[in-house]
């Protein structure tokens, strides 16, 4: 985006109100350009402007982790950021982990083990669960880690850290055995 | 959502500028401020994104210290490995909050500077003097379970709802502001937030259109260190209670000590007293006891908030056992 569009600065309030800004970013590999209202969530510019409607709107607060969606690679709450916020940015949504004919690991693993039952937390906790384990690659603690072995940066994934770096994703199904079993079962590498 | 403006800050200097113009707010991860303007508590005329200034490293300082970015993100500051061998009741403090996507975006300025969870300051029917000042206080006789047992006065009881500025209380963080005329100043975490008194809507020192560019940890102090928070639910919920602590005994003694706790009031609760209790006494339940008394000596319950009192001197009770028994 252009910083004459972006600096509006100056200008009266009324001259600015309802003034639409331009942007540019990448979704599932793909160059996007958007005129949106500034007020527009991630989420929403992805759901009703993109058509990418598999990340789910669950309760619009950052309380249930059904927007998650990844941007450079991080897994984030997609309602609880603006789309003029991510100009440039990389964002890999549910659709772009995976198609039905080629999917994901994870995508797969969760059909395989039934880790879900009505499936409206399914993308944000596949997505999620995506972030989380390259975090795990990458040696961050949690909150289930070990004092001794967050400092030795040393990570066993048991099924009480898969847990605990799961728990802002919340399945009003209770699917939770199926999903620890589906993401453990990536983890340890035997659904790929 | 309430119709504003958006401009992208370049360099910090500028981000002051811009916000100095009435209505204007900054936005860091957004991950609180955008929670608020959905439900037209916060209403911003103007937002300045201040989440892509070079504000995000964590330095090493020469003293021994650390200085965290303002834009560095819960998530990287909880990771870093010098945080987790020098300061681990920071990265405890930092994991034990929000979720893995929310510490993703949660940025070390907007954690400090998170409103509170009071029910009532979120419902817009409800009388609040921190939203409408001189509108009263609904939570005062209200359900106040998870509101302030210490600090709080007759307008407001709201407690601050951030575990890692807990932390940072215990570690002695200092503050750096940038005001609008590109002054710099420190502020000890100490200092940092008010206590409700008649102006409750005022929360910090900050002054209008001040930016937070860093946090200062000081060389860690001695002893060992512990984040503890008692909740309602295991995992992705505010504290009830916790207790930041560090501590240092030698030949059964206690001969260093910081206390500070979470979810007791409007900010993160230091308790020189406690600490008074500890030094120079022995490592035992007794002590811990005698300190924990003194730190909730002038707690006040309001009904429903009435646990809190117990469950504070517990939960510091445990912490400190379980520093002394580690070391
Ligand atoms: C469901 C949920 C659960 C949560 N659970 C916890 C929890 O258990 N523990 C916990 O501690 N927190 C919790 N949080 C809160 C979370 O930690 C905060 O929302 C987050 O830290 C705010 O950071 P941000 O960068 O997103 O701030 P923003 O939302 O961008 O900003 C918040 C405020 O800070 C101001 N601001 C931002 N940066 C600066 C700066 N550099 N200088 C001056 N002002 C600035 C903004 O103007 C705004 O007023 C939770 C949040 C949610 C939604
Ligand atoms: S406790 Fe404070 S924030 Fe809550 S209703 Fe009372 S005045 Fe408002
Ligand atoms: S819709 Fe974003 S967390 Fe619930
Ligand atoms: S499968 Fe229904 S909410 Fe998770």
């Amino acid at each position: 985006m252009s910083d004459s569009v972006m600096r509006t600065a100056g200008r009266s309030p009324d001259e600015r109100a309802g003034r639409l800004s331009e942007i540019e970013l990448s979704v599932n590999g793909r160059v996007r350009r958007l005129a949106v209202d500034p007020r527009t969530t991630l989420l929403d510019a992805l759901r009703e402007r993109l058509g990418l409607t598999g990340t789910k709107k669950g309760c619009d607060h950052g309380q249930c982790g059904a927007c998650t969606v990844l941007v450079d690679g991080r897994r984030i709450n997609s309602c609880l950021t603006l789309a003029v916020m991510h100009e440039g940015d990389e964002v890999v949504t549910i659709e772009g982990l995976g198609a039905p004919d080629d999917l994901h690991p994870m995508q797969r693993a969760f059909v395989e083990r039934d880790g879900f039952q009505c499936g409206y937390c399914t993308p944000g906790q596949i997505c999620s669960a995506v972030g989380m384990l390259s975090e795990v690659a990458a040696g961050w603690p949690s909150h289930a880690t070990a004092a001794a072995d967050a400092v030795a940066q040393r990570i066993a994934l048991t099924d009480e850290e898969i847990r605990e770096r799961l728990s802002g994703n919340i399945c009003r199904c209770a699917a939770y055995p199926h999903i620890v079993a589906a993401v453990r079962s990536v983890a340890e590498g035997d659904a790929g | 959502m309430r119709a504003f403006t958006y401009e992208r800050a370049t360099d910090a200097r500028a981000a002051v500028a811009a916000v100095s113009e009435p209505g204007a707010k900054f936005i860091s991860g957004g991950t609180n401020l955008l929670d608020l303007m959905k439900l037209d508590i916060e209403q911003p005329s103007h937002l300045v994104d201040i989440s892509r200034l070079p504000l995000r490293n964590i330095e090493d300082l020469r003293d021994g210290g650390l200085r965290i970015g303002a834009q560095a993100a819960n998530s990287d500051v909880a990771a870093d490995a010098r945080v987790r061998t020098r300061y681990p009741v920071l990265s405890q403090a930092l994991l034990s909050g929000a979720s893995g996507q929310l510490r993703n975006k949660a940025s070390t300025g907007g954690n400090l500077m998170q409103r509170t969870r009071c029910p009532y300051f979120y419902d817009t029917a409800a009388a609040c003097n921190k939203r409408r000042p001189g509108a009263g206080c609904a939570a005062i006789g209200g359900f106040n379970r998870i509101h302030a047992i210490l600090g709080a006065g007759d307008s407001c009881i709201a407690t601050h709802p951030s575990d890692m500025a807990v932390a940072m209380t215990a570690l002695g963080a200092r503050i750096t502001l940038l005001d609008t005329d590109q002054s710099v100043r420190h502020v000890d975490i100490a200092d940092f937030y008010r206590l409700p008194g008649d102006t409750p809507h005022r929360e910090t020192v900050l002054r209008p259109g001040e930016m937070i560019t860093d946090v200062v940890l000081p060389p860690p102090p001695p002893g060992r260190q512990l984040y503890r928070k008692v909740r309602d639910r295991a995992s992705y919920e505010f504290a009830l209670v916790s207790v930041a602590s560090v501590l240092s005994v030698k030949q059964d003694t206690v001969r260093a000590a910081r206390v500070a706790f979470g979810g007791v009031a409007a900010k993160p609760w230091r308790s020189v007293e406690a600490e008074a209790a500890l030094i120079g006494r022995p490592a035992t339940m007794a002590t811990y006891r005698d300190a924990a008394r003194a730190a909730l000596r002038n707690a006040i319950g309001r009904g429903h908030n009435d646990f809190k009192i117990e469950l504070a001197e517990r939960t510091l009770c445990r912490t400190l056992a379980h520093l002394a028994a580690a070391s």
